[in-house]
């Protein structure tokens, strides 16, 4: 398959060859900082930091670290793969409610089957993932926009959530399965937490950290990940060199639907009962950290890490603002504000990085 | 040339046809008729150049060769046997390499994923299958040496290259990845003189390398300088059909812009040249 390419200007490689090249001026370190998508997420965060360390008392406490991180990882563990799917070009509005409904799947299967809770986590992964499917190939057949598909999933899974737990369970909310069997060992693997000297660590954070792990290995060193920055990038293109671009838009909203469930399942045996309600607005609280972080709008630019930061962000203005025992309504208005100035701040430091090329 | 890059060569040129043929093919957009009843002829060793005027239906044509559109009447013929292409990928997995006059790539990677996309190398198996990426790397830096173009920095995104340079690039993707047949789209249309040689001179080593070449342009000069067979596209319609032999710059050229229409241009050109001076 590689052939060698007639050569036209043989040039042996001489010395240049090895890399130097006087038309290319060293590159500073701090250029190639400059060049990072997730470099206005990180300045921002600091900022944050700085500004609740003042402000709120108890935030440089060690314990206060673990309810930030805390809050983090619940929002971080849904940003990552949204942030995977705006690369890739596309929104997906049916993210939060997605979180909710995969957790009364798990609970009133498992409720009305009495049987394992491991059983109800087993078969709302399967229809968590049909979910995704079901986006992806909404998408990819109809070439309607993404927005318009999920808008109307998010929708219906929203109908779907209340009116199907009012119908089994007669109220909004899901029945108690603490005491069925597996609930423990399920326990332990989606809400428990480990202590690390006065630190209460939640075991979100890990899911946290191996998703924001896994993602970024996907994004820079697989061909998936390739073709995810090609399809967001330009779609036709991609296509046309023989990327499976379909494929790779239903992989996306699988990879949404998987982190939904681990979400979901996090929500079900930490409070053991689901409100039918929840979940509604946090789609766009995902898609927030994702753009704070870097991801460009418009798709093809963008990174898991920045995801993170993002959600790290949202961690620290939500608990800090407790800390520093303001009204918790002003959360929302530095939320607004962040997002503005974090987009405006990646917006300059593209342009700085690309006119300096 | 290297014995690697002749023996795919070697391979179709024994089936002694025409590596890739059109036969009366057709093709509307609803009611735009794109193309009517054209045939083309590509020959493994041989550069077959299409010549029109914007709008004639030239990039219609190769779209077709590339699997972007299917014909609608008319026959396409891959090494001899009747083909309908699914779709980009499986012309490149016939070996049908194309570079599109609107360049496919994606602009914000940088040049080395772009190269490679669609067709990355991985090392490793299982879950630990990745991207080979030092190979990658070195492999863009090399193909696109070997074209004269000496990159600064394959990690930039491609585009922030100058267009001959991301022309260059998409041309040496292909060749590195095309082992029968080369498709190129205006490949020298927004080159400059020097970077128009280069690539023509590449095309033509590719040719040498025994690989089946199509090449269209707007230029008569440049496709009488490199082309053996030459089709002439007239808002669809097949207006000429020539081997080299068979056919002079001249002729090409009057042909092309429509004998009689150019005479009158060289005329009023000439009355205005003369109210200058
Ligand atoms: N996707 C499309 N839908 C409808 N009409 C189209 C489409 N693509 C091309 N056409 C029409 O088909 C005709 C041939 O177009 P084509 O792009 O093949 O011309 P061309 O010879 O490549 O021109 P140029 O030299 O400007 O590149 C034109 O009249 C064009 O408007
Ligand atoms: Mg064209």
């Amino acid at each position: 398959m590689t052939m060698a390419a007639p050569p036209v200007d043989d040039r042996p490689d001489g010395p240049r060859g090895s890399g130097g090249d006087e038309r290319l001026l060293r590159v500073s370190p701090l250029r190639t900082l400059l060049g990072r998508p997730e470099l206005g997420a990180v300045v921002g965060a600091i900022a944050v930091f700085l500004f609740f360390s003042v402000f709120a008392d108890s935030f440089l406490r060690a314990s206060s670290l673990g309810t930030v991180l805390y809050a983090a990882s619940t929002i971080g563990i849904m940003a990552v793969p949204v942030a995977l799917l705006m690369i890739g070009g596309e929104f997906d509005l049916s993210a939060g409610v997605m979180v909710t409904g995969s957790a009364l799947v798990s609970s009133m299967f498992s409720y009305q089957t009495t049987a394992n809770v491991w059983v109800g986590v087993g078969v709302s992964l399967l229809v968590t993932l049909a979910f995704g499917a079901f986006n992806g190939v909404m998408l990819t057949r109809t070439w309607l926009p993404s927005f318009i598909i999920t808008l109307g999933t998010f929708l219906m899974l929203t109908g779907l959530n209340l009116g199907l737990t009012k119908l089994i369970s007669g109220t909004v909310s899901t029945k108690t399965i603490a005491d069925m069997e597996g609930f423990p060992s399920a326990r332990k693997l989606f809400a428990s937490q480990l202590t690390l000297g006065d630190v209460e660590l939640k075991v979100t954070i890990l899911w946290w950290a191996a998703l924001v792990a896994l993602a970024t290995w996907i994004l820079l060193r697989t061909r998936f990940g390739n073709w995810i920055f090609a399809v967001g990038g330009n779609a036709e293109a991609a296509r046309a060199v023989g990327v499976p671009v379909a494929r790779t838009r239903i992989g996306l909203y699988m990879g949404v639907a998987f982190c939904a469930w681990v979400s979901g399942q996090h929500l079900l045996f930490s409070f053991d009962v689901v409100q039918s309600g929840e979940g509604v607005g946090n789609e766009l609280i995902y898609i927030i950290a994702a753009v704070i972080g870097g991801c460009l709008i418009t798709g093809g630019y963008g990174s898991a890490i920045g995801s993170a930061v993002g959600a790290f962000i949202f961690g620290m203005t939500s608990k800090g603002i407790v800390y520093a025992e303001w009204n918790p309504d002003w959360f929302k208005f530095f939320l607004g504000a962040m997002l503005l100035l974090a987009t405006l701040l990646n917006a300059w430091v593209r342009r700085r990085a690309e006119a300096t090329r | 040339m290297t014995a690697r890059s002749t023996t795919a060569a070697v391979d179709g040129a024994a089936a002694g046809g025409p590596l890739v043929e059109l036969d009366n093919v057709s093709k509307y957009y609803g009611n735009i008729r794109a193309l009517e009843g054209v045939s083309l002829e590509v020959h493994a060793g041989g550069i077959s150049c299409v010549l029109g005027d914007n709008g004639a239906g030239k990039s219609t044509l190769i779209k077709i060769v590339a699997g972007l559109h299917r014909h609608d009447a008319g026959d396409l013929l891959i090494d001899g046997v009747r083909t309908v292409l699914a779709s980009p990928r499986d012309a490149l997995d016939r070996g049908i390499a194309t570079v599109y006059q609107d360049l496919a790539v994606v602009p914000l990677m940088p040049v080395w994923r772009n190269f490679f996309l669609g067709s990355e190398p991985t090392r490793g198996s299982g879950p630990f299958r990745r991207l080979d990426v030092a190979l990658m790397r070195e492999t863009t830096r090399a193909a696109l040496l070997r074209m004269g173009i000496d990159l600064r920095d394959v990690d930039q995104p491609i585009g922030t290259l100058s267009g001959g340079e991301r022309q260059c690039v998409a041309i040496a993707r292909a060749v590195h990845f095309g082992a029968k047949v080369l498709v190129l789209d205006e490949p020298t249309a927004a080159l400059g003189v020097k970077q128009s040689g280069v690539v023509l001179k590449y095309v033509a080593a590719a040719r040498d390398a025994g690989l089946g070449v199509v090449l269209i342009t707007h230029n008569p000069h440049h496709a009488f300088l490199v082309g053996d067979r030459f089709t002439l596209l007239k808002r669809g319609i097949m207006s000429g059909s020539h081997t080299k032999d068979s056919i002079t710059l001249d002729e090409l050229t009057r042909e092309m812009a429509g004998g009689s229409e150019l005479a009158e241009l060289s005329h009023e050109l000439e009355r205005a040249m003369g109210d200058t001076s």
